[in-house]
């Protein structure tokens, strides 16, 4: 029962996402377009990447605040570059991007696993910081449409087979992580840090090591994003994607990746980002205040973790031959 | 190894009470480095501004940190049990937004206290039945009702403000009881001792020791561990209402934005003052000098001209470090003895 | 089958007569501590190919911490590990892999939300040419193994699914997944029922004519005399013992692993008991245990023993009130308690000192004085505050009774011996007046000297009238303090002794279910 009841629970919230598409498209067919769902994907985009990112730092039972900041900064740090070298090939910039993030993810990781401080301080503070360090950089000026070249702008926008290229890299990074989380040792070795870090020192997997990894995987992750967000909006300044990262949380959360750690899928960080996606595109649609937003994605949260800790099943020694049996 | 089973026969009968008096223990406490740092940057801050040492300027400067210090004793006692509570921002801006809505419908200033107090006791027991009764982090709990709070702010409000708060309700974030001492800065002292008695003195606070060094001791030593916890949340929850009336009272206005971010701030405060952050430890005295610390080096760099977001990266940085700088030194000196 | 044919190898390269060839394995002076615990001093073993050997002992005799150093997990403060005359280390677990040392431990170390499959290879799976986990060469060889263990497991299920002994089998099949000389065997049927447990045997059996060298920690003494070809015996962290199975009965073996109980001398009681205090009927529990029944009386001290995992803790606990019991009632003098949670038993006059004293009963980080005080504070203080003289003075007490031995009051009691600690735990519970005190595994992991101040305090708690429940996995500690013996085994109380029943056989025979083996 349980174990249907688990194995199911992406099913059930594809079914809500289902559900609530069906409950839109009633009232307003033209949600459910083919070309509107494309653009709801669009958008939700970045959300995926980060949350897949966000997804192995939970499941090494950490927690990566900083990935809105980081995104922030490296979209600042690319609009920059263009600004002054605007000839700087794309994939240069896409390479300088990840290196970017990738660095400040490690440094969140070097934090957490050399010197054991909490992610969630690590984080909190490495978020102000980038932040900061955005300020200090741009001097509080905005990067601006005009002042950016082409090329760089037009990147993410370029359609490629019917969908923009934002929506193919969150396509190619869903399928790179089915692989990683499924397919290597490293992908294994985070559920296994998180489920039980006690038996991974028995397997001989390096606990702090694989938290790190995940936290340069997350920060590689939002130094992408933050190019891509920011040639997208043609715009950097310092508060872009403020509070993101806990839209980003929210997904993890409303996916069902458990905060203890251990627990999750790739297709359940997909289809939190896509709820959370679809209703902050259907607010406007179905005439709600896109004020509305935060209290919704907050709401995702505290029930999505309820529900996923009132649904796990309690500890214990079974001691009683019979109870086994009936278990 | 340590002092334990010192095996000298006869001599071990009588234990003393103290190894170390009061005193011995203070000179090598984290408060004494604390204070140190307090003297080092208000002599700093005299010498960098002229102004700095006005009796006007200086009470301005307690603005900087009254308000937050009045959480983060809260916050401070809620750490040292083992949880954390990031909503308190957002709980001021829901009881700041409930207190402006009381407003519209004419309420007059005792009801508008009670309305923000009454918001953050609501809020905080919201926490504390979603963290023991269904036993859930502490950290995603409060990330979620962050967004909820403001969320309902946001949804009250959107793009607009409340304002026309009652003359008398200024008294609160613009009063003055004697010369220079305002109001809040009365507030914040009084609070200070009542959560220093509370901690250091009650079998409450020894509770709240107890519970985060060790949980399942607590509950094995017959202390009721989601009762202490509840309590803590109601209390950093009402707490945050003292904040919001404050704070709302001193701005004269209410926009969903309000104390923005400053669930961090008092986060590093707490930490700053010595509390460790993984539970067990630390001190309101410790708290009290971290939020002068903090907001004299706020008020420091405002006289210098350095902008609010510069200064978050110190506020990053002193979070972190203050956690490592202890760690690092730890180390140094084990691999020293080995 | 690849298994197969690799350890095919093996066994041609070691031929497996058993006798006349030297060990693989040879461990000397090996020591190892731990803060306040010499857990082994100068130990040797040695384990030869194509045999098994026993490795008997007590609780806290220093096995599990042997296993661990074999296995990387722990490294040994003292000696040298050689295998086939070659000193070796093992830095990790993984260094212990390679090496050839494999082991199937006693807590499952395994992964609840991974695949039975991935369980088994996790850190070692098969892989692609492209240098992905070969999930489909991964799910064949792990039912390969799974089948010549005999377990019928499906690989693909979630390990959380499976029930304990399902999971031992999981445990057993990733032990052989590594392709290895020496295999340790922790308990392993422990948990199993009898079909299962043969079916154990039969594996033990195969691995022996493979060639492996086996090292099998047990408890049951039938199944030592059925599989084993030598026995190691450990006793507070020495090798007291060691030589062929044929040339040992059961009573030797017993004797040497109890030491004659000559090395502890307890205190002389002459038991009076007064009227009964505690009454326990039918407590049951949903998986842990089931109807326990039995009564206590005043000065009287009543063991309990039985095998790690009889459900003696869990049953203890839920008469202390941390867990709920699903059915039973429970009676202090003449009045029905109802005990939901410790403060209520605490009130009752219930007190508990538990066995994982680093846990549940230390609060590491406040001073002793405050650990003493701690459930009493309601008398020490005045209308809510705390008055500190009076903690002193109740700790200064109570503690002066244990011959506690520390610097100061106000030390912290993380810094104590673990005898010292045990003393400021039991001193807690004391300073509340209790009408009934239970200790679990009172002296586990101490001392001698705290040991015997401990089963002093003891004999002089029962002699003031106090009811005493000592649960103890150590024979000469039940045999030397109780006046009556309950032993439970599987959750449920399997023999009641006392008097001239009182005999290690008796003790150790229903702990561990022989005469039904047997018949």
């Amino acid at each position: 029962m349980i174990r249907s009841l688990m194995k199911s629970r992406e099913t059930i919230l594809a079914g809500a996402i289902l559900l609530l598409v069906i409950g839109i498209a009633i009232r307003f067919p033209g949600f459910v377009t083919p070309s509107n769902l494309a653009n709801v994907f669009n958008d939700t985009a970045p959300l995926i990447i980060l949350a897949l990112g966000q997804m192995v730092v939970i499941l090494t039972r950490c927690i990566d605040l900083s990935v809105a900041a980081n995104l922030a900064l490296t979209g600042m740090v690319v609009a920059m570059l263009n600004m002054a070298m605007p000839g700087l090939p794309v994939p240069v910039i896409l390479v300088l991007a990840l290196v970017l993030g990738a660095l400040m993810g490690l440094v969140n990781g070097l934090l957490v696993w050399k010197l054991d401080i909490p992610p969630i301080v690590v984080t909190l503070g490495t978020m102000t910081i980038y932040r900061g360090i955005i300020f200090v950089i741009s001097g509080g000026e905005w990067i601006n449409a005009h002042e950016m070249s082409d090329a760089f702008k037009a990147f993410p926008r370029e359609v490629v087979l019917g969908l923009p290229v934002l929506s193919w890299i969150a396509i190619a990074v869903v399928l790179g992580f089915i692989i990683l989380v499924g397919r290597t040792p490293l992908g294994r070795a985070f559920f296994a840090v998180g489920g039980n870090p006690h038996a991974a020192v028995y397997t001989g997997i390096n606990v702090g090591l694989t938290q790190c990894a995940a936290y340069v995987l997350s920060g590689a992750l939002a130094g992408l994003t933050g190019y891509l967000w920011v040639a997208r909006y043609a715009v950097a300044y310092v508060d872009i994607a403020g509070g993101f990262e806990l839209e980003v949380v929210a997904a993890c959360v409303i996916g069902g990746i458990s905060i203890a750690g251990g627990i999750g899928s790739v297709g359940g960080a997909l289809l939190g980002a896509l709820f959370l996606g679809i209703v902050k595109n259907a607010l406007p649609v179905i005439n709600i205040s896109p004020f509305w937003q935060l209290a919704i994605s907050g709401s995702a949260i505290i029930i999505a973790v309820t529900f996923n800790a009132t649904s796990s099943r309690a500890k214990g020694r079974v001691i009683l031959k019979k109870a086994e049996h009936a278990a | 190894m340590s002092l334990a089973t010192p095996d000298t026969g006869a001599q071990g009968r009588q234990i003393p009470d103290r190894l170390k008096s009061p005193l011995q223990r203070f000179l090598v406490s984290w408060e004494l480095l604390l204070l140190v740092v307090a003297v080092a940057v208000f002599t700093l801050n005299s010498f960098a501004s002229p102004y700095f040492l006005d009796p006007w300027n200086l009470s301005d400067a307690t603005f900087n940190f009254t308000e937050k210090a009045m959480i983060a004793f809260a916050m401070g006692l809620l750490i040292i049990s083992g949880e954390i509570d990031l909503s308190v921002a957002s709980i001021i801006a829901l009881a700041s937004t409930a207190m402006g809505f009381a407003v519209q419908m004419g309420a007059d200033t005792p009801v508008l206290v009670m309305i923000g107090l009454g918001t953050g006791l609501l809020c905080g027991a919201f926490n504390g039945f979603l963290v023991t009764g269904f036993g859930l982090p502490s950290i995603v709990v409060t990330i979620g009702t962050m967004s909820l709070f403001r969320g309902i702010s946001y949804i009250v409000l959107g793009d607009k403000a409340y304002t026309g708060y009652p003359s008398s309700f200024a008294f609160f974030g613009q009063g003055y009881v004697w010369w220079v001492i305002s109001f809040e800065f009365v507030l914040f002292a009084l609070l200070a001792i009542v959560f220093a008695v509370i901690l250091h003195k009650t079998n409450f606070g020894r509770a709240v020791y107890v519970v985060g060094n060790n949980p399942v001791g607590a509950l094995f030593s017959g202390i009721r561990v989601p009762r202490v916890k509840f309590a803590l949340f109601l209390l950093t929850g009402l707490m945050s209402g003292v904040a919001a009336i404050c704070l709302t009272s001193r701005l004269g206005a209410t926009r969903p934005s309000i104390a923005f971010g400053w669930e961090l701030e008092v986060v590093t405060m707490v930490v700053l003052g010595g509390v460790n952050i993984l539970g067990g430890s630390g001190s309101i005295p410790g708290v009290v000098i971290a939020a002068f610390v903090m907001g004299m080096v706020t008020f420091g760099f405002g006289l210098l001209n350095v902008p609010g977001i510069v200064m978050s990266i110190f506020i990053g940085l002193l979070l972190i470090a203050v956690i490592a700088l202890p760690r690092i030194a730890g180390r140094v000196i084990a691999h020293r003895k080995a | 089958m690849v298994m197969l044919a690799n350890t095919q190898g093996i066994a041609d390269t070691h031929p497996q007569t058993g006798d006349g060839t030297g060990p693989v394995l040879t461990l000397s002076g090996i020591s190892k501590s731990f803060p306040g615990v010499k857990a082994l001093s100068e130990v040797s073993l040695e384990l030869f190919p194509g045999e098994v050997t026993a490795l008997v002992g007590e609780n806290g005799a220093g096995k599990s911490t042997i296993v661990k150093i074999l296995t990387g997990i722990y490294q040994p403060d003292e000696g040298t590990i050689s295998i086939n005359g070659t000193p070796v280390s093992f830095p990790t677990a993984q260094d212990a892999g390679r090496a050839g040392v494999t082991a199937i431990h006693q807590e499952t170390v395994l992964f609840d939300d991974l695949s039975v499959a991935e369980n088994i290879f996790i850190g070692h799976a098969p892989k692609t040419r492209f240098g992905l986990i070969d999930r489909k060469e991964m799910l064949r060889k792990a039912q390969a193994l799974l089948e010549r263990i005999g377990a019928r497991i499906d690989p693909h299920v979630t390990l959380k699914d499976l029930g304990i002994a399902n999971k031992h089998l999981v445990a057993i099949a990733r032990a052989l997944s590594i392709d290895a000389k020496i295999v340790i065997m922790d308990e392993p049927t422990a948990s199993l029922s009898h079909k299962e447990i043969e079916e154990t045997y039969e594996l033990v059996e195969r691995l022996k004519a493979e060639g492996k060298a086996i090292l099998f920690i047990s408890h049951k003494f039938d199944e030592i005399f059925r599989i084993a070809d030598r026995y190691t015996v450990f006793r507070d962290g020495q090798m007291v013992g060691t030589g062929k199975i044929e040339e040992v009965s059961e009573q030797e073996l017993v004797k040497l692993m109890v030491g004659r109980s000559v090395d502890q001398v307890f205190p002389k009681r002459a038991p009076l008991l007064g009227k009964e205090v505690l009454k326990v009927v039918g407590y049951c529990h949903p998986t842990e245990f089931e109807d326990i029944g039995f009564t206590l009386r005043a000065g009287e001290i009543l063991g309990f023993y039985g095998l790690v995992g009889a459900g003696r803790s869990e049953f203890m606990q839920a008469l202390f009130g941390v867990t709920k019991p699903s059915k039973g009632a429970i009676r202090i003098d003449d009045t029905i308690a109802v005990i939901r949670d410790p403060y209520e038993a605490i009130r009752h006059g219930i007190v508990y000192v538990p066995e994982d004293r680093g846990k549940q009963g230390a609060i590491k980080g406040l001073p002793i004085f405050q650990n003493v005080s701690l459930p009493s504070l309601k008398e020490t203080s005045h209308k809510g505050f705390l008055r500190l003289a009076e903690e002193f003075k109740l700790a200064r007490d109570y503690t002066q009774r244990l011959d506690l031995r520390a610097a100061a009051l106000d030390q912290d009691i993380g810094e104590l011996s673990g005898g010292n600690q045990q003393k400021v735990v039991i001193a807690k519970w004391l300073a509340t007046k209790p009408r009934v005190i239970i200790l679990d595994e009172p002296t586990k992991g101490i001392d001698i000297g705290s040991k015997a101040a401990v089963h002093e305090f003891m004999a002089e708690l029962a002699a003031e009238g106090l009811a005493v429940i000592m649960v103890s996995s150590e024979i000469p500690e039940i045999l030397g303090m109780s006046d009556r013996v309950i032993v439970m085994r599987e959750g449920r109380i399997a023999a009641e002794y006392e008097g001239d029943d009182l005999t290690p056989e008796h003790l150790v025979r229903a702990a561990a279910g022989i005469t039904e083996v047997r018949s």
